[in-house]
């Protein structure tokens, strides 16, 4: 059976590239842990803003650092930042979904709902102009920023999904067998709402990576001398006619990242759900 | 040459085959009766007709319209036909309009589209295309959204749509199949009269032989895809010659034998239930209404006795059932089973729950599509202080597959590998895994084929007489209620106007609701009945 | 009709005093002192006190509360700390760029999605179809304000057909101010036009597959008809909900492009404003910006009736 849905899989071309990509990355940044070509915290003035070489395959920033090793400790921050935004947006947004689901058009349920619209209108940056305001700029405040706006994406899903699920016999059929809401929740309608959480779940990370590179741009994100994409296309940004490799290639980074993942989550989509969307909207 | 002469036609799509070598005529002023089970094979023909084929689909035959094949015309003259010379009425009242234009407007496109008309005289040609389908316009206006109307009166802006400009032949696929009984005998009259008036020819595609049989002149009947057999209606019931015709006949007329006589004991009392709904408010700082969907309702079951409860959709049938199985609390009367009340307090009672299971109408929502049969089917040992381990719930579970007819083995198998009707007969173990007193049957046979259908009857039949079941079966199906219970229970707008031994009700109804049900029910000539 | 309109009003006012809570609970009452934060570790007792004076610290959390969203009623932002210049005159200056350049950006996404995904969609499964659902699925990839700096190099230093940054002032005329915003409102067009385009393109394929479709081919109208005179208006409903929601997104990029543009706006006098730990102008200027969002997201409510009869009531 799991070499059937293996053979699918593979045959689905999106979901293994979009898996390559994605994978080539997170490898990048684990392998980053024990091996860079070059350490990112030595500078060498002399060797700066160097063009791609066989020493730098892709050149030196105006430190002299190597770019590929910055890129690959750089994964590290936006790998981390976008996972854990995604895991509080999930652990927080798919509870509220369920809850809402359950008690629905009731006191509660309007809570979540009004709430979610209004986290809506923060975008992450303004969530996290905010914070810096407050607590000063760290890629922990981006991670609560990107966090706070993935609450109501997943519970919005998990609501709209476990609405339809709740009309099911088949969740009648557990009322009839004496089931109560929670457990109810938890062996019938959530089983029946992962594939979506899934598939929300990469786009999640996929979005989580880009507000991460824009918040370390603007200075809202991780701080030197931790390395991160977008603190090294805001580093690059005055010398971009002198030395455009030091922009184009974590900028390239930035934009295969998020293809990968991208692919990823339409590949599983369609892995899940052959009769092409129904359930998307 | 016949209006519509469809002959040799096959059809596949993507490769699997749909249609067999089919034919079939039908004549102006002529109605033609499509009879099948799901899988015939008639709305594929229906819409092979129109053009209107899913993607990769091929036809090869000919379709001879009015002296033309439309399997060889080009898709601009098709357009050309469609609405104008052949009009399509489809099942699905609710979808079949575009939620966001008015009526007014949906019927005026039809002639917009075929003739050079000014806006107003196609409004003006719309206004009499209503008022022909009983839609007037001092109490429908054409401004009205689909979201304004009920089902019946959808499908009449339907009708209107497709007879406006007075087509020769109109298609209708189960254009009764999704409204109430009431209402589908006024849209079958409709269409009878529309035939008669405007001299077209009229296929009509149903799964019902009975909605067909004293409407049509012609039947056709069909199967996996092939015409089985044809006649003139309704001499085709008494000369029927092919075993599927003669099977499916006996199916739609199909009396289980039931042996069990039900006990002077009562089982379940219901008394002055009443149960309302908190209603949307009215303005922003009103008051929220309330609905009462059950109103004072008393009733009685006997043990082993099986118990029809009819009557159409929004009646307060599902609230009622909600309310005995406990799910829902009640503001007024008590329901007892056995003496003991289904609620306590304001918690329902576990002790009276696990005596009474249900079996839902729908074959494939019923069932958590993630579990395994053994799992499926055990669920209800929930109920149970101390609930059957190892051994003694695997022999459980198997004694439940079997006595529905299905093997143990059975049980590691997930649901969507099974069929319509073998997943009824699992969400029948599932109800007697803990060997409960009584069974609501909710619409439990309406989703199912006809042959199927007599054989889940059977089923019920032969396990009520064994376990000394008692039933209570809910359905908006008059006939097979009769077939299948000892008394009835007629409801309308949360009240039970009438109550009584079923035959006595079916022959002698005193009640008007009653009356108008039973005279809209269609039923088969009585030619075979003996 | 009526009634819908009203509900929404309620809704609206509601959210703005709850946005307006939380942005005054997030900068003023969180940090505790916001004097003693904006002085820093240093401060002189009577600075301190002169700031909490001005600030108006000294009053409870609710009279501060209403006082400040009293003061913004009738255009009274309070005045900047670090600027000494009244913060109204300050965010009225500013916002006349970022304002202008989300605008300019939505009008774009919205005039390119629009073609793109109907032509996508009634070419379903062709060669067409496939290279723009390629192309999105790179613009919804790419960061907006990378794209940005690689136009810059390209427009701006390699060809220069474009200034690489600043602003030209409005004052100079509507075309010399539209040219400056426009390499910028490109590029952050082009992410959420992607986006838009694919919404646009499945919203219309399944409304295409809507029964009533099939009745209204069964009229006799063409593919084509169909597509204009039924799928267009009811796929438009999920759409509208991506326009609203993008404008936050638009808005909250605006800020960010600024930057690479040099470009006068909110986004660097919020930034700028952060690193003075003026809080009284980064509360004025959230607050601005979720005001902004609100309001486009109640035009977007007052839409959807006007494509739904349903939402309008009964009669």
């Amino acid at each position: 059976m799991s070499a059937a849905v293996l053979r699918v899989a593979l045959g689905n071309r999106t979901l293994v590239i979009g898996l390559l990509l994605s994978l080539v990355f997170v490898g990048a940044a684990l392998v980053s842990f024990a091996w860079v070509p070059q350490d990112v915290g030595l500078m060498n003035i002399p060797e700066r803003m160097k063009p791609p070489s066989a020493a730098h395959p892709l050149g030196t920033d105006h430190f002299g650092r190597d770019i590929l090793s910055m890129i690959m400790v750089g994964a590290r921050t936006s790998i981390a930042v976008a996972v854990v935004a995604v895991v509080i947006g999930m652990g927080l947004g798919v509870p509220l979904g369920l809850a809402a689901a359950v008690r629905r058009g009731s006191l509660l349920d309007e809570v979540i709902m009004r709430g979610n619209d209004l986290v809506f209108a923060f975008p992450s940056l303004l969530i996290a102009i905010m914070i810096t305001a407050v607590f000063g700029p760290s890629a922990l405040n981006a991670i609560i920023a990107i966090g706070i706006f993935n609450i109501p994406v997943f519970a919005r899903l998990t609501r709209g999904a476990a609405l339809s699920l709740w009309t099911r016999d088949y969740v009648m059929a557990a009322r009839v067998a004496g089931k109560g809401a929670v457990r109810i929740s938890a062996e019938h309608i959530l089983p029946n709402v992962t594939n979506l959480l899934i598939v929300q779940g990469t786009i999640q990370f996929s979005l989580g990576i880009l507000a991460e590179a824009a918040l370390s741009y603007v200075g809202l994100g991780a701080q030197p001398p931790i390395p991160s994409w977008g603190r090294m296309l805001a580093d690059s940004q005055t010398m971009i006619s002198i030395a455009p490799h030091m922009a184009i290639f974590p900028g390239m980074a930035i934009l295969l990242t998020v293809l990968g993942l991208n692919l990823m989550g339409d590949g599983l989509r369609d892995l899940f759900d052959p009769r092409i969307r129904r359930d998307r909207r | 040459m016949s209006l519509l002469q469809i002959e040799g036609l096959n059809l596949s799509i993507h490769s699997f085959d749909i249609l067999h070598n089919v034919s079939l005529t039908v004549e102006a002023g002529q109605i033609v009766g499509v009879i099948g089970e799901s899988g015939s094979g008639k709305s594929m023909t229906a819409l092979a007709v129109m053009q209107l084929l899913p993607e990769g689909a091929r036809a090869a035959g000919s379709v001879q319209l009015d002296g033309q094949d439309v399997l060889r015309l080009s898709e601009a003259e098709l357009c050309h036909l469609r609405g104008r010379t052949m009009g399509m009425v489809f099942q699905e009242p609710m979808t079949a309009l575009n939620p966001i234009q008015t009526i007014g407007d949906q019927v005026a496109e039809t002639i917009r589209v075929h003739e050079k008309v000014s806006k107003a005289e196609a409004q003006e040609r719309a206004r009499v295309a209503l008022a022909r389908v009983e839609l007037p316009e001092d109490r429908f206006p054409m401004s009205r959204y689909p979201h304004e109307l009920s089902g019946g009166q959808r499908q009449r802006v339907v009708i209107a749509m497709a007879i406006a400009l007075r087509p020769k032949l109109l298609i209708a696929d189960e254009p009764t199949t999704a409204l109430d009984v009431t209402t589908q005998a006024q849209i079958l009259k409709l269409l009878k009269r529309l035939v008669q008036e405007d001299g077209m020819g009229l296929l009509m595609i149903t799964h019902d032989l009975a909605v067909v049989a004293d409407m049509a002149d012609h039947l056709v009947i069909m199967r996996h895809g092939s015409v089985v057999e044809t006649g003139p209606s309704p001499d085709l019931f008494r000369t029927m010659q092919h075993p599927y015709s003669k099977a499916l006949l006996a199916a739609s007329t199909h009396q289980p034998d039931r042996a069990a006589q039900p006990q002077e004991v009562p089982l379940l009392e219901v008394r002055g239930v009443i149960r309302d709904y908190a209603t949307a408010r009215r303005g922003i700082w009103g008051k929220p209404g309330t609905f009462r969907a059950v109103d004072d309702v008393s009733f009685q079951i006997r043990r082993g006795e099986s118990l029809g409860l009819v009557g159409e959709s929004g009646c307060g049938k599902s609230t009622l059932t909600r309310a005995i199985l406990g799910l829902e609390e009640v503001q007024a009367g008590e329901i007892l089973l056995d003496g003991q009340s289904v609620f306590t307090g304001h918690k329902a009672n576990r002790a009276v729950r696990r005596r009474m299971q249900v079996v839902f109408q729908d074959p494939y929502g019923s069932f958590n599509p993630r579990h395994r049969v053994d799992r499926l089917v055990s669920e209800p040992f929930y109920l149970l202080d101390t609930p059957p381990q190892g051994a003694a719930r695997d022999a459980a579970i198997a004694e439940a597959l079997e006595s529905v007819g299905l093997t143990a083995d059975d049980r590691h198998k997930y649901i969507h590998e099974f069929s319509g009707g073998q997943r009824q007969r699992i969400a029948i173990a599932r109800a007697l895994i803990i060997r409960p007193d009584l069974i609501i049957l909710d619409e439990a046979v309406s989703a199912l084929d006809v042959s199927i259908r007599a054989q889940i009857l059977d089923l019920l039949a032969d396990l009520g007489d064994r376990m000394g079941l008692t039933y209570l079966f809910i359905s908006h199906d008059l006939s097979v209620v009769r077939q299948v219970t000892d008394r009835v229970l007629v409801m309308q707008a949360g009240k039970i106007v009438e109550q009584g031994d079923t035959a006595l009700i079916f022959d002698a109804p005193t009640h008007p609701y009653t009356q108008q049900l039973l005279s809209a029910t269609p039923r088969l000539p009585d030619t075979h009945a003996a | 009709m009526l009634r819908y309109v009203l509900k929404r009003l309620v809704s609206l006012v509601i959210s703005l005093a709850v946005a307006s809570l939380v942005i005054f609970l997030a900068i003023e009452v969180v940090p505790g002192d916001p004097a003693a934060y904006m002085l820093g570790m240093n401060a002189q007792a009577d600075t301190l006190a002169a700031l909490r004076d001005q600030l108006g610290l000294n009053g409870s959390v609710f009279e501060r509360y209403t006082s400040w969203v009293g003061g913004m009623l009738v255009g009274d932002f309070g005045t900047s700390y670090t600027y000494r210049t009244p913060v109204a005159e300050m965010i009225g200056d500013r916002m006349w760029i970022s304002l202008p350049l989300a605008a300019y950006a939505l009008t774009l996404s919205t005039v390119i999605a629009f073609p793109a995904g109907v032509w996508a969609a009634s070419r379903r499964g062709s060669a067409a179809d496939m290279g723009v659902m390629g192309v999105t699925q790179l613009g919804v990839a790419i960061p907006n304000f990378w794209f940005a700096m690689l136009m810059v190099l390209v427009f701006a230093i390699n060809l220069g057909w474009f200034s690489a940054g600043g602003f030209a002032g409005w004052e100079q005329g509507f075309l010399a101010g539209m040219k400056s915003l426009t390499l910028p409102a490109i590029a952050l067009a082009l992410p959420q036009a992607s986006i838009l385009t694919r919404v646009m393109r499945s919203s219309l394929l399944d409304t295409l597959s809507e029964d009533f479709i099939r009745t209204a081919r069964a009229k006799g109208l063409t593919r084509r008809q169909v597509l204009w005179r039924h799928a267009l208006r009811n796929a438009m409903i999920p759409v509208l909900t991506i326009i609203g929601m993008q404008f936050s997104f638009l808005l909250a990029g605006a800020i960010i492009i600024e930057n690479v543009f040099f470009l006068p706006g909110l986004g660097r006098l919020v930034f700028q404003a952060i690193s003075a730990r003026d809080l009284i102008v980064v509360e004025s200027v959230v607050m601005l910006l979720v005001f902004a969002v609100i309001m486009v997201n109640f035009a977007v409510d007052l839409a959807y009736a006007a494509v739904d009869p349903r939402l309008r009531g009964r009669r």
